[in-house]
């Protein structure tokens, strides 16, 4: 018995060793080949999967693609798998020609030495809007160019209000904000839904609570940050949000206020075009700042960045289809497709022009202001991190307001 | 390819492929040794395939995951592939880290009480399936269904039900008049929520392992012990429970490495919070190493690699346990 005894303490460590790396050995699969040796062909990585072969956005690639006189190959991931695929490509050197990537996502890449500055392409990102582009500078160097852009506001539900005896008009600070909410739910409807989902989705919503307190980010346990967590950790306690938003992705959030018992939704540009076919009134209001005024909102959507090669000479391509994809004829083209707002003031004057609906949405994004800059670059994500945790606990109540941002500062260190 | 194996290394390799094979059908210890050169290459090459496999898919991944584990990755690091020898500093920062510790007892406690619901329910399922009554085929097929659906799709529908203001739970418990739970969204209730969920996802696999190994029972036994006056109680605790002893340790092993390893239903239900309230190594290896916007690799392997000695570990005790099972 005893050599088979051996055998089996192999086996079973075997499958034990199988079943278990089931879940940690998943990492290196990313290989897919994004070059083929046809250096006439450059690749593009995006992260739209919802664009089929033969949609608008796939024609441009192609079109940008014969104008400078290379095929396209482009692949479509979905944004969370993005970092990581471009990080192994490039770790293979592998990367793709062309990058577009989540804003927040650039420092990190760029910190990687994944991605060429804009010195080295000689891209010009001069037509850019200078809030927007600091999303995607570091060290005073730029790491690409962003093809639309995308923020927060709240979306209201018209009859609510008007069930509820509320004005939107005197909605312009914190507190008559928490007023009209009080006096939707006295009349029965449910006050105000977001996301506070422990991911960068929950931290994306809550920075224009929190940088409309005036608090900073180097900083998340001020005065001003606990009061801005204490807002939603009240509404909560009152009932003037449901206790659902702690799980809520910013897709779930819009689902409820969808379903017309809302009085107020945060969310985003990208919502536009389902607003319309909720079936009720609804209009947009910027998220007001805790004593008045606008308060800053972080700045989604992608830029446009070019990856290092080990053939330096890709770039000149690469750079003229960037310059191609981010031209005022074709940003208008994609912005529309993707409800983003256009980065360039030339672009969003024609985006007004023609729907005249946008314009809440081209101050809002004016006003926004990106998650990395600052130069905080790759700092962004761990304090990113400690944040949505903290709102986490305060929501959930296992902690307080401060005791939740005083553990989470102490933890960004 | 063959001059690259060294000598010293080549005979453990026919053990493996020996225990791979027999694993399944352990009453086959046939007893090839050395013979002449010629069939000792042919041997080789049928061996070839599956060591190729084993290397290329398990050895070097765990190979990878390791090397992770012991070295400081940064992104700039991971990209150019410098990153600095560091021991067991990952191990370190793993074990000082806050979450550590509540990651710890929630993996405990997550495995411990999915294992000991799911096999205790999956044993009296199966118990009661082996009357062989009217329709039991039927419904022992519909308690598969658990099993069939995609994680992705059992647990989307759970955290469905589970919603606190519009999820049909809460509304069933309104209906009785019992306040409405927090399931997903309190700290005291999310890693009672998981469990749930995860228990209803094991019974069937318990369930069809037991069940068959009830069929092996003899029932002359059973009635022998009804002939002598024993109940059905008694029948259960002193032939049913001792005899399925070995079908039972092998089902308590494999549910222990699929539990410990459990992702995809905690993280679409809970994302592991709120406020840590049900991360476990899995999920929170997986935080680590992919949900953030900058990737710590180091931890997140090492997390990692923490989870796969705990399955080795509970592998052995398994086979310890056996081989006395064997002994006496």
């Amino acid at each position: 018995m005893n050599g088979s005894t051996g055998r089996r303490l192999t086996a079973v460590a075997l499958t034990v060793a199988a079943l278990a790396t089931g879940t940690t050995a998943c990492s290196s699969d990313g290989s897919s080949s994004a070059k083929g040796d046809d250096s006439g062909t450059y690749t593009i990585w995006d992260p739209y999967p919802q664009f089929a072969k033969n949609s608008d956005w796939a024609k441009l690639l192609d079109d940008c693609g014969s104008k400078a006189g290379v095929k396209i190959k482009r692949t479509a991931f979905d944004t969370s798998d993005l970092t990581n695929k471009a990080l192994l490509a490039a770790q293979q050197d592998n990367a793709p020609d062309v990058l577009i990537v989540d804003n927040p996502v650039v420092s990190t890449l760029a910190e990687a030495g994944v991605l060429t500055t804009t010195d080295d392409t000689k891209l010009d990102t001069s037509k850019a809007d200078p809030n927007l582009l600091a999303a995607g500078q570091s060290d005073g160097k730029t790491y690409g160019t962003p093809i639309g852009a995308n923020t927060l506001a709240l979306y209201y539900n018209k009859d609510v209000l008007k069930a509820a005896g509320v004005d939107v008009a005197s909605i312009k600070d914190w507190p008559s904000l928490t007023t009209a909410l009080e006096k939707v739910n006295k009349a029965g409807k449910k006050g105000i839904t977001f996301s506070a989902i422990g991911t960068e989705e929950g931290s994306f919503q809550f920075l224009p609570w929190f940088w409309g307190s005036g608090a900073k980010l180097t900083e998340l346990d001020s005065t001003q940050g606990v009061s801005a967590l204490s807002l939603w950790t009240d509404w909560l306690k009152k009932g003037y949000a449901p206790n659902s938003v702690i799980n809520n992705t910013q897709t779930t959030s819009w689902q409820e206020f969808a379903s017309g018992d809302y009085a107020f939704a945060e969310n985003g540009t990208w919502q536009l075009a389902n607003a319309e076919k909720a079936g009720f009134d609804y209009g947009v209001l910027p998220i007001p700042a805790s004593d008045g005024g606008n308060a800053a909102a972080p700045t989604g959507g992608e830029f446009v960045t070019v990856p290092v090669q080990g053939d330096t000479g890709r770039y000149t391509t690469a750079q003229k289809l960037v310059t191609c994809l981010t031209s005022t004829d074709n940003l208008y083209a994609t912005d529309t497709t993707l409800s983003y707002v256009a980065p360039t003031t030339e672009v969003q004057d024609k985006q007004i022009a023609s729907n005249a609906e946008l314009k809440p949405w081209v101050e809002a994004v004016k006003a926004a202001k990106g998650r990395t800059s600052d130069d905080l670059g790759t700092q962004y994500p761990k304090i990113s991190e400690q944040m949505w945790k903290a709102v986490q606990s305060a929501l959930s109540g296992a902690k307080s307001p401060k005791d939740a941002l005083t553990s989470a500062q102490s933890a960004v260190k | 390819m063959k001059q690259t194996t060294h000598p010293p290394e080549r005979r453990p390799v026919p053990d493996r492929k020996g225990a791979a094979a027999t694993a399944p059908l352990p009453a086959r210890p046939a007893p090839r040794r050395r013979r002449p050169t010629s069939q000792q290459w042919a041997a080789w090459a049928f061996l070839a395939p599956v060591t190729l496999y084993l290397v290329l898919f398990y050895a070097y991944p765990l190979y990878r995951n390791l090397d992770l584990s012991l070295r400081n990755y940064t992104v700039r690091s991971f990209v150019q592939g410098n990153a600095p020898f560091t021991g067991l500093a990952n191990y370190r920062t793993v074990f000082d880290d806050p979450t550590f510790g509540p990651a710890l007892t929630h993996t405990v406690v997550f495995t411990a009480v999915c294992l000991f619901f799911q096999y205790a329910i999956g044993l009296a399922l199966a118990v009661f399936f082996n009357q062989n009554f009217r329709l039991s085929a039927t419904l022992r097929a519909l308690f598969l269904v658990p099993w069939l659906l995609p994680l992705i799709v059992s647990a989307s529908t759970w955290s469905w039900m589970l919603n606190s203001d519009s999820g049909i739970v809460n509304a069933a418990l309104n209906a009785v008049g019992i306040g409405p739970v927090n399931w997903l969204t309190s700290p005291s209730w999310s890693l009672t929520s998981v469990i749930i969920a995860n228990v209803w996802i094991g019974v069937p696999f318990n369930l069809v392992v037991l069940y068959s190994g009830l069929q092996s029972i003899p029932t002359s036994l059973y009635e022998a012990a009804a002939l002598d006056g024993a109940g059905a109680w008694r029948r259960f605790w002193h032939i049913t429970f001792p005899l399925l002893r070995p079908v039972s340790a092998i089902t308590l092993l494999l549910g222990l490495v699929y539990t410990l390893k459990v992702f995809d239903i905690i993280w679409i239900m809970t994302k592991g919070g709120p406020a840590d309230s049900s991360t476990t190594f899995a999920t929170w290896s997986y935080r680590l190493g992919f949900g953030n916007l900058l990737p710590a690799f180091g931890p997140g392997a090492a997390v990692g690699n923490l989870l796969v000695v705990a399955a080795l570990v509970f592998g052995l005790v398994y086979l310890r346990v056996q081989r006395k099972q064997y002994a006496s």
